[in-house]
């Protein structure tokens, strides 16, 4: 670690931390009724990415299956020609 | 770029990058979507497409967030060395610091799920996870507005 560059305050952290919590869900932020600790933010904030991974994951999967029955002259295949070609 | 002080972290982590708006990164993925070939002559099995689906969700994505995001840069270059692939150019970059000794379990994980997270300062780390969270929850709605409006269009035939 460089020992070059001011200390990182305390504030400086919980500003983050705050604004790291904004960008969690809903639901998890009801959970936690107002501020959180930072171990807990880490916690929500690294069960979420995992969570946000899997779910790429299996629209990634839906989305293979789907392309499968989208044959090339259907409607879909149309819009999303229109779509690339505007 | 570790040396920034905190203000530019701080105005940084407000500015938005222009090219990231949901319709540039809905174009660039669907654009990507068109080159998977899904029948005829080069079709794989579907699991092979997503896998293709899922490098290109994450390529779309860590290209509009741009260069200027320490997890796009990583998450391109994690895509683009593709494992086995004939000569590798010796590159010249600068040796990157050693990883960041961890004495919390929590903030090893968090650096393991953010790319590139591995040698930040732990301020850089919570700024890159805020953007990196930011973008891949909008890739996900995205994908699933996809989906949705297929398997839609799907069911009205």
């Amino acid at each position: 670690m460089s020992g070059r560059g001011r200390r990182i305050t305390d504030e400086e952290i919980n500003e983050l931390i705050s604004k790291l919590q904004a960008l969690l869900p809903a639901e998890s932020r009801r959970r936690n009724a107002g501020r959180m600790s930072a171990s807990k933010l880490l916690k929500e904030t690294c069960s979420y990415i995992k969570s946000l991974h899997r779910e790429v994951d299996d629209l990634s999967d839906r989305l293979a299956g789907l392309m499968t029955t989208m044959d090339s002259n259907s409607p879909q295949a149309e819009i999303i020609r229109g779509l690339l070609r505007s | 770029m570790y040396r920034r002080s905190f203000k530019d972290t701080k105005s940084s982590l407000g500015s938005p990058n222009p090219n990231f708006s949901k319709p540039m990164v809905a174009l660039r993925f669907l654009r990507a979507l068109s080159l998977v070939r899904c029948s005829g002559p080069g079709a794989r099995s579907p699991s092979y497409r997503a896998r293709g689906i899922r490098r290109a969700a994450y390529a779309c994505m860590a290209a509009s967030a741009g260069p200027r995001r320490a997890w796009s840069r990583a998450l391109l270059r994690k895509i683009r060395r593709r494992p086995g692939r004939g000569l590798r150019r010796p590159r010249a970059v600068i040796r990157r610091r050693r990883p960041v000794g961890g004495g919390d379990p929590l903030e090893v994980a968090l650096r393991r799920l953010v790319p590139g997270g591995g040698c930040m300062e732990y301020c850089r780390l919570l700024e890159e996870a805020a953007d990196y969270v930011k973008c891949l929850a909008m890739q996900v709605r995205l994908m699933q507005t996809i989906v949705d409006s297929a398997s839609h269009v799907n069911s009205i035939d």
